[in-house]
């Protein structure tokens, strides 16, 4: 029986260790950090149905409970490389060596550092939140203003880091417009007198309930949509946050004054996905892996023995990661038979 | 001007009507004094013109400073670049020597053969004896001429200097890299006939003066030296020695009557505009007399290109100042001018490398202006009008500029700073921003940057602030060269580094190891190169880069060039970028938003503002 390695425990990760362990595989699991799903279990809840992010933890955890699979945490690989008897070589940051035949690389994204639009003023204005940061508030149901005050207007800017050319990613991240209109949501439910803003370039509705999610928001909820970015944001004396924007309907410039303002980023490459991209020399664009190709033959690369699973390829939702886990788990499966 | 072309014809015709009765005239002789005849009239009618067309203040500042000391400075500079060529030696010894040669060689060609003349012609002489003096030399008797061979051999030597240097021309033809140069210019075809003319002239002299030693016994060392290997060889005789003498004649009439139309007018007009210059003309945003002089001034040497980030890391080789100025000489033939004179990045690169100082953004800056006088933008400033005055009495007003509002680390530093040492401030654009103007006039929007500017200065002036002080470079050289302010414009590192100089400022050591960006608008633009470094040294260990200071690489994100797509910006930028990485700093520093963002991007390594950087290490009080 061929050994396989899994690198990455998220969704993406679990889910095909779990149905490789189940088809009899010996599967070894590498994290870098010292729990599972870290990603997830950043969030509350989860679009569209509202479904406590700590479930799915759960859940995910339960597949884990396999004899087949050896977890190892605290293991960051970051060197992989194909030996002459073809088996692979993972080296990780410690300098431990792993061998085994089969490689599935889940190593996933890493959200967008806002810092990095300083004219957004993250980091410098207290009432400029990150999308996590809302999750978390959310979650704790302490939604507060920079002064510890319950906020009477949020604003949410879309497209941080993504669709942006100035920081150099020109792809859509796929989840920010739905997250918003679902943080929008939970917003209005907790403080209903709450203004809730969403400065969007166009609204991306994509998924199955996305759609009726964005109109129950504007019709239940009263969440105004604006189309226009925000151009810069600067601080008030009462600790709120100043925003320029352009209504881009309207044709007009707008300043408005807001408690918090919600920046939506997005999804890039993690630091593991590009190191080991780097290291294979099959980095994508953005960093992303490349597959070999994005129609039938999606979770292969152009290297023999090496898969690819997840948001390591491109921004995708937790059910998309997890289905296209699943499909990595029978590619590899039959290749081992064939 | 008719008046005046009818009298120097007349006196002209006379004049070699004159020359055919001299006793000391030869036919060939002819295309020199045709070509002379020529040269003076075009030049003097074009100087005439261009001196005519001098605006008011340019003229007042002529009239004022005319009498004045000035003329020492610029006799030397004159002698210093016109002749010495002491720029272009700096940029390369070989390069300098070649320009030397020619120019300065030639020179005392001409001045050491016109006292050999006057010497060996005590009772006087027709002026073309300077230039064929050792053809007529074998008709006079030379006893009463004691130093005469000394002369001889040292015409010699000096016809020797220049000929090294036109052998230096033509290798830089072939390979122009030991002289310093990865490019040269693309030339014209006028350009071209007039320097084989020029380059035919001194082979010519040096083969007629040999054929003459050949016959007559006369001349210094080399050329009675070659006169035997001709003689040995058949060719010292009288026709072919007339020859010679006519196509070296020849040579000079062409060469000097297509000078007013070629490069080669700069030989003449750098001097006109070294002492204009020095008289304290400047140029102004509309095309004058001076400009005139300028764009003749140019030598078309090509040094602006090598430096050039277009050229660089775009590859982009037609837009350089040397080309740009060449377009809006064709301008005046009603070619357009307008692809090259946007597609340029106004970072004053080619202003800081060209050996004749030309003021080459401004000039690209007066085409921009041409080109967009037809867009009228009028309605577009109906919201000056609600920009409130304010008291600011006792404080100084801060002026963080539109860029600085995409970077809000270093305003928010800066008031950090202001309140540290307890400086009363007005943050003017805090809420309403107004433009300094500057990105329009680059653009070459003029009257749209005019309307911003009479905005500010009346704020400003009515505010009573003590002084102004800007975060963005771009406002700095706007408020600094474009407004006429009551009150002194500091960049915040001038003002950060007085505070610290008087001690009102105290700053501790960090353990940072960091490389300093120069903005261009700020180093080269206003020459602040000093005082950035004197802070970093203060509060961080500064590195040297391999390009800095008037050499420092723009950052390819300035608002001055509109045509470049994200991608090409980027490799101007990497470029920068790698300059500044190579020395392995753990932060890069500058003190312009816009270079900021361009770095922000692009690597691990943090950027940062010099106000953001001295904001942490203060040490309260």
């Amino acid at each position: 029986m061929k050994s396989i390695s899994i690198i990455g425990a998220g969704p993406a990760g679990i889910e095909a260790a779990s149905v490789l362990a189940r088809q009899g595989f010996a599967v070894t699991l590498f994290e870098k950090s010292s729990s599972v799903m870290k990603n997830v279990a950043d969030k509350a809840f989860l679009f569209p149905d509202f479904t406590a992010a700590a479930d799915i933890v759960e859940d995910m955890n339960k597949k884990l409970l396999n004899s087949n699979i050896t977890q190892r945490l605290d293991t960051d690989i970051v060197n992989l490389a194909r030996e002459d008897n073809n088996v692979w070589k993972l080296t990780d940051a410690k300098g431990n060596s792993y061998y085994s035949d089969l490689v599935l690389v889940a190593t996933g994204y890493t959200p967008f550092d806002a810092h990095r639009k300083e004219e957004l003023g993250y980091g410098i204005y207290g009432g400029v939140v990150t999308s996590l940061e809302m999750e978390k508030m959310i979650r704790y149901d302490q939604i507060v203003n920079s002064m510890g005050e319950r906020p009477r207007r949020v604003a949410f800017l879309q497209c941080v880091g993504s669709r942006d050319e100035k920081s150099g990613n020109h792809y859509c991240s796929k989840v920010c417009c739905v997250t918003a209109v679902k943080q929008a949501i939970e917003l209005k439910r907790r403080l209903p007198d709450v203004e809730a803003y969403i400065f969007y370039m166009d609204l991306r509705m994509w998924g199955q309930h996305f759609e009726e999610l964005y109109r129950q928001s504007q019709q239940e909820y009263g969440v105004r949509y604006i189309r226009g970015r925000i151009s810069e944001a600067s601080g008030t004396f009462d600790g709120r946050v100043q925003i320029k924007a352009e209504d881009t309907l309207m044709g007009l410039p707008l300043k408005m004054t807001t408690d918090l303002l919600v920046l939506m980023v997005g999804m890039e490459a993690s630091e593991g996905t590009r190191c080991l991209g780097k290291a294979c020399g099959i980095a994508g664009e953005y960093g992303f892996f490349q597959s070999v190709d994005p129609h039938l033959n999606d979770c292969r690369t152009s290297l023999d023995g090496l898969y690819v699973c997840g948001t390591c390829k491109r921004p995708m939702s937790i059910n998309d990661a997890v289905n296209d886990a699943r499909a990595a788990a029978v590619v590899l499966a039959l290749s081992v038979r064939d | 001007m008719t008046f005046f072309v009818v009298i120097y014809w007349i006196v002209a015709v006379g004049f070699l009507v004159w020359s055919v009765f001299n006793p000391y005239f030869s036919v060939y002789v002819m295309p020199f004094l045709v070509g002379v005849v020529l040269l003076l009239f075009f030049s003097i009618v074009k100087y005439w013109r261009w001196m005519s067309s001098f605006d008011k203040l340019q003229r007042a500042i002529i009239r004022k400073n005319i009498w004045s000391w000035r003329f020492l400075p610029a006799i030397w500079e004159a002698i210093r670049e016109s002749l010495l060529h002491w720029r272009i030696t700096k940029k390369n010894i070989l390069l300098g020597y070649m320009h030397r040669s020619l120019a300065f060689g030639w020179f005392l060609l001409i001045v050491v053969g016109a006292v050999q003349a006057k010497m060996a012609f005590p009772d006087g002489h027709p002026i073309w004896m300077a230039i064929f003096f050792n053809y007529f030399e074998p008709e006079v008797d030379l006893s009463a001429f004691a130093q005469a061979e000394f002369f001889a051999n040292l015409m010699d030597v000096l016809l020797l200097y220049v000929l090294t240097g036109l052998m230096l021309a033509m290798f830089k033809k072939v390979w122009s890299r030991p002289l310093g140069m990865k490019r040269t210019t693309r030339h014209t075809l006028m350009d071209r006939v007039a320097k084989l003319s020029l380059w035919c002239i001194f082979p010519l002299r040096l083969l007629s003066e040999s054929v003459t030693a050949g016959i007559n016994g006369n001349g210094g060392f080399l050329v009675t030296w070659l006169g035997g290997v001709f003689d040995s060889i058949g060719l010292a005789n009288p026709a072919f020695e007339y020859t010679c003498w006519l196509l070296y004649s020849v040579a000079l009439g062409v060469f000097f009557s297509l000078m007013p139309f070629s490069r080669y007018m700069h030989i003449f007009t750098e001097v006109f505009l070294i002492y204009f210059r020095q008289l304290g003309v400047r140029d102004s945003d509309k095309k004058t007399g001076y400009t005139m002089f300028e764009l003749s001034a140019c030598s078309r040497c090509g040094i602006c290109i090598d430096g050039c980030p277009m050229n660089r890391q775009l590859g982009i080789v037609n837009m350089q100042g040397v080309y740009m100025l060449q377009s809006v000489r064709n301008l005046e033939l009603q070619r357009n001018a307008e692809p090259i004179a946007e597609n340029c990045l106004m970072c004053d690169r080619c202003v800081a490398d060209c050996p004749v100082n030309l003021d080459l953004s401004l000039i690209r800056r007066q085409v921009r202006i041409k080109n967009k006088a037809a867009i009228d933008t009028k309605d577009g400033y109906g919201y000056l009008r609600d920009v409130q005055p304010f008291n600011a009495i006792g404080r100084v007003a801060y002026f963080g500029g539109c860029m600085s509002h995409l970077t809000p680390d270093i305003t928010s530093s800066m008031e950090t700073i202001f309140n540290a040492v307890g400086q009363k401030y007005w943050y003017m654009d805090r809420d309403e921003t107004i433009c300094c103007g500057r990105p329009l006039l680059q653009q070459g929007f003029e009257h749209q940057a005019f309307e911003l500017r009479r905005k500010n200065t009346e704020l400003i002036a009515n505010s009573k602030a003590t002084m102004l002080i800007t975060s963005c470079p771009i406002c700095y050289q706007s408020f600094k060269k474009e407004y006429r302010l009551p009150i002194p414009v500091l960049h915040h590192t001038e003002y950060i580094d007085m505070l610290i100089k008087s001690g009102r400022l105290k700053l501790r050591k960090d353990d940072r190891r960091v490389t300093y960006h120069d903005p261009c608008e700020l180093g080269r633009g206003c020459g602040i190169y000093d005082e950035p470094r004197d802070i970093l040294r203060a509060t961080t260990t500064l590195l040297k880069t391999a390009e800095e200071r008037e050499k420092s690489l723009c950052c390819g994100f300035n608002l001055g060039n509109p045509l470049l797509d994200l991608d090409q910006q980027t490799l101007i930028r990497n470029a920068a970028r790698d300059n500044l990485m190579a020395p392995h700093p753990d932060t890069i520093a500058t003190a312009c938003p816009m270079c900021k963002k361009a770095f922000a991007h692009a690597d691990n390594v943090p950027v940062k503002d010099i106000a953001e950087i001295v904001a942490e290490n203060i040490v309260k009080n």
